[in-house]
């Protein structure tokens, strides 16, 4: 059996390296069709980056990684929540007010605006969930729906709260108190190489993800859920409550996806808070096959990718919007080469069974051949 | 072995290739031999019957005919002429028609327009084609109107819409893929004078089928398929339906057959006037009372499509709106959610294991939890328990003889048989009272049909009720303590199966009245 497991992680280690030399080669193409330098191109982004841009890469991953668990809870079950956008920007601007306002003191203000930024963020996507469950509503037209719904209503709320930013036309809510920020971690000199200490909260989520799914009897039941509605109904799983609960938690992560850069960088949440996180978040759960290690991989490289690119414009002349395609093109190659590896890998196994079988022959009555013969 | 002297050779039909010739046909799968080394000669103007057990590999060799699948080695020619048959128009091409055993309907449209649907070029949708509807359902005795919906149609009628449709598409060689087992015995006894007529129109018919007195009735020709490969091509006046099913099984011949009763007096499970409403229409399950006691195997008989799978799903509680109550061992289940019930000791083997038993693209220990996930060797205080469920299933994979390399193997890559008895072996390991067997036998190889009847057996002896659904009348006469039949969702009769016939069975399933 070792073997077959060595097999079985080359075989998974094998889909995304396909995919990322496919959407390497396709995005290359698109430049040579350009007429722009491919060669430079790539030897800009996959240059080592320099110790200021690691630490921006490192940030921005941390903010993708959750962006990334958030909807791969959702895919677990086969549910395609692409309104982790929504969500998140509903959350964030949630716990800026209530960080902002610092009903509590210290860490405890950043407590509860965490809690509130996850009940909200599980609130929102929790509207689909109970919309699919009781009427059927697709939860992917109705998580685009409250997607606009929440760009309006943060905009509409945040006129309410909000107060102008000395010398600027950006509006925001209140600063975070400095005793509620969650410090940035250096990992070298100076403030430009400076982390997110939320990293560790969300290292914390992609444990209790593995764990929760793959350890506990609810996870069993979500991802048999996920499998084959028809098989978790026969063995005694009410699918409309998994459905409503895996939205809750999916919504509830995605509640912190915005709380890195609130925490630890922006402090408040204004007209320019970052967004489109939560599609990112689809292709990155996408490209890490749903789970904790590869989201993580995946959003490393996005960030990766992303942070690489900025020079592109100044050095080689080339828009750094290109990466987009390669990121584009990725999603497209991933869900490909999976499908080509998880059918190459049932054909391997039934050989095995076969081949397993075959040794055995002693089970079979001997007299198959007599008549034919 | 006594067999019947098997001859391969050419039937004396002059110097006429025959219609259809085999030669040497293979057909391997990952894991399975479904065809090796298959001769088979079908001459003009006879009926061909094609027979073996479930799994034989009679199918996989009509696909390969039809154009469905190629075959990975074997010739087939037909009128002398060796065809490559790529896709089924190729077939329809050479002459090849095929009638599935599930019908291709569109009930929504008429006869006429699910002739011509795919097939508009030949004569046209309109006029044209119901004159040759008319003229073809008149040449061979269909007796059908193309205007007629097909919604409106009965089983043996729509059955022959799917035969006019193949000789529509001028089909001279048409396949039958076991047309008997939706139809009851005097549909039967119609469509056999159908296929004489298209015999006597000098076509030629393939006929599928492991009903052995069906096959001996009708057909001119046998040809005996087993493991895969044609065992002999026999005559029918020469034998007997025992040297037919010698020759199908091999030497043993499993029967189900009972013991001596254990039935008690001890009512297991109680179902009293359970219904299924229907806002628009006739109830799907409508005032069904019975009994099962301990040590009881209740049989249901029925024509596929009459409340069967209704009846189990409001057993096992997955069909909301259901009326009546159900108890089970003296408590009222009749409130309770799937999975208390299921942990109140309700085993199932359901109908279609792929969408109701296993989860296919996990391991066997994984399905080993499916069902099971709330209890002991499956999970502990809410967390799964790997290595008990781990070593629960190799204790499964050895007394249910599940051919596996090991519990690791994702389920899919399992045959048939061997994901039924893992799914058998699963059910009966938590101490159920009552086993609910929905078809258990359907698609599974001899081996593991004779194994799993067993079980059964096992199961009623360590004085578990059974309710047994089966479409098999054989397996339900030998299994069952008593049959009760369902017709449009109400229980009709109650037979012994001591004492009853098969044909006495499939008049009371379609209503003709059972009699005593």
């Amino acid at each position: 059996m070792t073997s077959a497991r060595v097999i079985r992680f080359l075989l998974g280690l094998a889909a995304p390296v396909l995919a990322l030399v496919a959407a390497f080669a396709i995005t290359s193409l698109v430049l040579v069709a350009a007429g722009d330098p491919a060669g430079d191109v790539w030897s800009t982004i996959l240059s080592w980056p320099e110790e200021r841009n690691l630490a921006n890469i490192i940030k921005n991953a941390t903010v993708l990684y959750l962006s990334g668990l958030a909807v791969a809870f959702g895919f677990r079950m086969n549910l395609f929540n692409i309104g982790v956008d929504g969500q998140y920007r509903v959350a964030a601007f949630t716990a800026a007010v209530v960080a902002g306002e610092a009903w509590l003191p210290g860490y405890l203000n950043t407590a509860f605006a965490i809690v509130c930024a996850m009940a909200v963020g599980a609130m929102w996507a929790g509207i689909a969930g109970v919309l699919r469950a009781t009427r059927g509503v697709s939860e992917v037209i109705s998580t685009i729906m409250l997607n606009a719904i929440a760009t309006g209503l943060v905009a509409y709320l945040l006129r309410k709260v909000a107060v102008r930013e000395a010398g600027s036309n950006d509006i925001g809510t209140k600063e975070i108190p400095e005793g509620s920020r969650i410090p940035n971690i250096s990992i070298g000199d100076g403030p430009t190489s400076e982390i997110y200490g939320f990293i560790v909260i969300a290292a914390l989520a992609g444990f209790l993800f593995w764990f929760v799914l793959n350890k506990t009897r609810f996870g069993f039941d979500l991802r048999a859920t996920g499998q084959s509605t028809t098989a978790a109904v026969a063995s005694g799983i009410s699918v409309k409550k998994m459905t409503v609960i895996a939205m809750l938690i999916s919504g509830g992560v995605a509640g912190l996806v915005g709380l890195p850069i609130l925490f630890g960088d922006s402090y408040a949440y204004g007209s320019t808070f970052q967004s489109g996180l939560g599609f990112a978040g689809i292709a990155i759960a996408l490209l890490g096959r749903n789970n904790p290690i590869g989201i993580a991989v995946g959003a490393l490289l996005f960030a990766f990718l992303d942070e690489q690119s900025n020079p592109l414009q100044i050095l080689v002349g080339v828009s750094p919007d290109i990466v987009a395609i390669t990121q584009g093109v990725i999603v497209l190659t991933v869900v490909v080469s999976y499908e080509l590896v998880r059918r190459y890998g049932i054909r391997l196994e039934q050989r095995e069974v076969a081949r397993a079988l075959a040794d055995h022959p002693a089970e079979h009555p001997a007299d198959d051949r007599e008549v034919s013969a | 072995m006594s067999s019947p002297a098997p001859s391969l050779e050419t039937p004396p039909s002059g110097d006429a290739p025959p219609a259809v010739r085999l030669r040497g046909i293979g057909k391997r799968f990952p894991g399975v031999i479904a065809n090796d080394d298959v001769n088979i000669d079908v001459s003009r103007g006879t009926i061909h019957a094609i027979v073996g057990e479930n799994g034989a590999g009679k199918s996989t060799l009509m696909k390969i005919l039809y154009g469905v699948q190629p075959p990975d080695s074997g010739t087939i020619e037909i009128n002398g002429a060796q065809v490559a048959l790529h896709s089924p128009a190729d077939a329809i091409k050479a002459g090849v028609g095929m009638v599935f055993q599930h019908f291709m309907l569109a009930d929504n449209l008429t006869v006429l327009e699910n002739t011509v649907l795919g097939a508009e070029r030949l004569h046209g949708i309109g006029g044209g084609a119901r004159a040759q509807i008319r003229r073809i359902s008149e040449q061979y005795g269909l007796d059908i109107d193309p205007d007629r919906l097909v919604e409106d149609l009965g089983v043996g009628a729509r059955q022959r819409v799917e035969i006019l449709k193949v000789l529509y598409r001028g089909a001279q060689i048409v396949i039958l893929d076991e047309p008997t087992a939706v139809l009851v015995p005097h549909e039967v006894d119609e469509l056999f004078g159908n296929l004489r007529e298209l015999k006597a129109e000098g076509l030629c018919v393939i006929f599928i089928s492991h009903k052995l007195d069906e096959v001996l009735s009708v057909a001119d020709e046998i040809t005996v398929i087993r493991r895969g490969t044609t065992v002999a091509t026999v005559d029918p006046q020469g034998v007997s339906a025992r040297d037919l099913a010698e020759l199908m099984v091999g030497s043993e011949l499993p029967s189900p057959s009972t013991e001596t009763s254990t039935v008690t007096d001890h009512v297991l499970l109680s179902v009293q006037h359970l219904g299924l409403p229907v806002p628009t229409g006739r109830a799907l399950l409508d005032d069904i009372t019975f009994d099962i006691h301990r040590g009881e195997v209740l049989g249901i008989a029925g024509v596929e499509g009459n409340g069967q799978a209704e009846l189990v799903e409001a057993i096992m509680g997955m069909r909301p709106g259901t009326t009546g109550t159900i108890s089970l061992d003296g408590r009222d289940i009749t409130h309770e959610s799937t999975r208390e019930r299921r942990e109140g000791g309700v085993g199932y083997i359901p109908e279609d294991r792929h969408r109701h038993g296993l989860l296919l693209d996990s391991p066997l220990w994984e399905n080993r939890v499916l069902g099971h996930q709330g209890r002991p060797p499956s999970s502990r205080h809410g967390l799964i328990d790997k290595r008990a469920a781990r070593a629960d299933t190799e204790r499964i994979i050895a007394e249910y003889d599940v051919r596996t390399p090991g519990p690791d193997v994702l389920a899919r890559a399992l045959s048939g048989g061997n994901q039924q008895k893992l799914i058998v072996g699963r059910e009966m390991s938590s101490e159920p009272v009552l086993l609910i067997a929905a078809h258990p036998t359907r698609g599974v190889d001899v081996g593991a049909q004779a194994a799993i009847w067993t079980h059964i057996k096992n199961a009623r002896r360590e004085g578990l009720a059974v309710l047994l659904i089966s479409a098999d009348l054989d397996e339900l006469i030998g299994l069952s303590d008593r049959i009760e039949v369902i017709l449009r969702g109400r229980m009709v009769g109650t037979f012994d199966p001591a004492s009853v016939t098969p044909q006495q069975l499939g008049s009371a399933m379609t209503g003709a009245g059972p009699e005593a």
